[in-house]
């Protein structure tokens, strides 16, 4: 016969025993026994940027592409594309944004989902083009906390190697 | 509703999983109404967030299955934070409907079998997938983008308008609507001291809140809620039959849902749909909602508001539970719901109105009861097991229109005086989708 799992009353030494042995038992206050095992999950989507796909295509040669609608008398710009309009809901066509543009808001992150912690700390903005009706979230990069404001003018930068992610271009203050 | 029922919210409920969390909810309410037994009820609406937490999918089937309620019907809602409030008016409609007589409305989240910044991560993975979770995008990032606006509109271009250096008028403006915020993390962690449900009761002065770990500038630790374990029951049931379950049911009288576009970078620049106490003038040069306030809140509350016949908030309604899920939001919420205009939220907390009357805040709080907000604690106190959150709103409402707190919490403290009628709100995703409820005594 094999052992029982070894017994805790404190969580998080049942969350160190699982890293070890994958078992443990957990033992509350009212003395009501858990067994508690680890569960491992992982996957590998296919995912496809479908009808954005020029938008992330683009980031890859160095370009900056929003939308347009292309209804005469409507034309809404889009700083971060929609395939179809969001005001009017007809098709629209690519269009090259600029690449400056100015801080909408922004926030600086000291934590982040599991997948982002080891990048912290890093900033966040929401940025606003001329010529364009809606933001785009970037990251912006070359700049501490305490130099960040609203209105704050910035340029984009493009990862020479991209990566088909967002992550492809990200924004730095104009110097 | 006649009856509802809460478990206390933990940071981990090991020895329950969430079929046990809903029954104890489930047993508690039938304890606490009269001749309520399981036949009596037609059937069930069952909330939670999301199948990631558990690794179960079609996890509401085996709740039915637990509490024993084959074959009735059925259905899972789910709509992101605020599907306990969706769950909620899944279940009056079933009855305004009159496909039900009686109906069960149970929800549950079990957030501890992750740790928790995955925790974060699935949360954020409720943001789109292509444009804003690649950049490391999660939800406290949001809502700080958030805030940071909402404080540059109303903070930087309000009362610090004169100071003519830009950033300087700005770090002043979030160094006090931080203060402002932190106010409101005091007086929900307070409150939640008299209320034995909630995760997190504790005294707090507004530098501990302001020097607690930073998160996403300038959102701290302790302005934020935690993740959860804990379920939530509410029965609904028509007029007819709610006296034989109690002599003091009380009554849906408004619903309300409103929407809005999941990347904050799509929300529009437009006019504000406004309220009664509200001019079009008062918001000549505002674009809104932009992303500094929530459009949906705004929707869902004119609707709910419409419907219960109420045209001054303030006035006609004595008391709010809302989705704080963030001190900000909280503060963005008094204006969305019209407790006072755009651009009012922070005097509102400093002349003291959503706070309680006869609780010592450690600071001045001279209109204190006006509209108490969050009396039970809130999100921010209580924790937010999301698919039991809004329905957590809407037992703790029902005990405070029922004047039964004392009994429930085992203190008296928290028991307003008489109320009329509260509401209730909860929130999804930067504000994708909000809904409100508000709630009327149904007895003398």
């Amino acid at each position: 016969m094999t052992a029982r799992p070894r017994s805790f009353t404190r969580f998080r030494e049942v969350q160190e025993e699982l890293e070890k042995s994958g078992a443990a038992v957990f033992r509350d206050a009212e003395g009501v026994e858990s067994l508690i095992v680890r569960s491992p999950y992982s996957i590998q989507y296919v995912h496809s940027y479908a009808e954005d796909s020029p938008f992330f295509l683009g980031l890859a040669e160095g370009r900056l592409k929003g939308s347009r609608c292309s209804k005469k008398g409507c034309g809404f710009v889009y700083a971060t594309p929609r395939a179809h309009c969001m005001v009017c809901g007809s098709p629209t066509t690519w269009l090259d944004l600029p690449t400056e543009g100015r801080v909408h808001s922004w926030t600086t992150c000291h934590f982040g989902g599991e997948a982002f912690l080891h990048e912290t700390p890093y900033n966040l903005a929401l940025i606003e083009f001329d010529g364009a009706g809606s933001l785009l979230l970037v990251r912006l990069k070359d700049a501490v906390e305490s130099e960040l404001y609203v209105g704050m003018p910035v340029v984009a930068r493009f990862d020479p190697n991209p990566k088909y992610s967002i992550t492809d271009i990200w924004f730095v203050p104009k110097r | 509703m006649v009856t509802g029922g809460v478990t206390k919210f933990a940071k981990a409920h090991p020895a329950m999983d969430f079929r046990l969390m809903v029954k104890r909810a489930y047993d508690y309410a039938l304890k606490d109404a009269s001749n309520l037994t399981a036949d009596r009820i037609d059937g069930t609406r069952i909330s939670y967030f999301s199948d990631h937490f558990s690794r179960q999918l079609k996890a509401a089937s085996m709740v039915q299955d637990y509490l024993g309620m084959n074959p009735k019907g059925s259905v899972r809602i789910e709509w992101g934070g605020a599907t306990g409030g969706e769950c909620f008016q899944a279940a009056y409609e079933a009855v305004a409907s009159g496909r039900m007589d009686v109906c069960l409305a149970a929800g549950y989240e079990t957030m501890s079998r992750v740790p928790t910044w995955k925790g974060n991560e699935f949360i954020a993975l409720a943001s789109d997938t292509n444009f804003d979770f690649p950049l490391g995008g999660f939800y406290t990032g949001y809502y700080a983008l958030m805030v940071v606006r909402h404080i540059y509109e109303y903070l930087r271009l309000g009362r610090f308008a004169h100071v003519k250096d830009e950033r300087e008028a700005q770090r002043l403006a979030i160094a006090e609507g931080s203060r402002i915020m932190s106010m409101v993390s005091v007086k929900n962690h307070l409150n939640a001291l008299h209320n034995p449900y909630a995760q997190y009761p504790k005294r707090l002065t507004v530098d501990d809140v302001l020097k607690s770990e930073m998160i996403s500038y300038p959102l701290t630790r302790e302005q934020i809620c935690t993740m959860s374990d804990g379920a939530a029951v509410a029965v609904l049931c028509d007029e007819a039959r709610a006296r034989e379950f109690t002599d003091r049911p009380v009554e849906v009288i408004g619903v309300g849902c409103g929407t809005d576009t999941m990347r904050l970078a799509d929300r529009p620049f437009g006019k504000v749909p406004l309220m009664s106490h509200e001019k079009a003038s008062d918001y000549a040069h505002l674009p809104y909602p932009g992303v500094h306030s929530f459009r949906a809140g705004r929707s869902a509350g004119l609707e709910a508001y419409r419907m219960a016949g109420i045209t001054d908030p303030n006035r006609e309604i004595d008391f709010i539970e809302l989705h704080d899920a963030y001190a900000s939001s909280e503060i963005q919420t008094y204006e969305d719901l019209g407790l006072c205009k755009y651009g009012e939220g922070y005097s509102f907390v400093e002349r003291g109105d959503p706070f309680l009357k006869g609780i010592d805040y450690g600071f001045p709080t001279p209109r204190a009861g006006t509209i108490p907000v969050n009396p039970s604690g809130g999100l921010i106190a209580c924790g937010h097991p999301v698919g039991a959150t809004g329905l957590m709103q809407a037992v703790f409402a029902f005990w405070q229109l029922q004047e039964t707190v004392p009994r429930h919490f085992r203190d008296p403290a928290l028991q307003l005086p008489h109320p009329r009628r509260g509401a209730i709100h909860s929130h999804a995703g930067t504000g994708s989708s909000v809904t409100v409820s508000v709630l009327e005594r149904g007895f003398r």
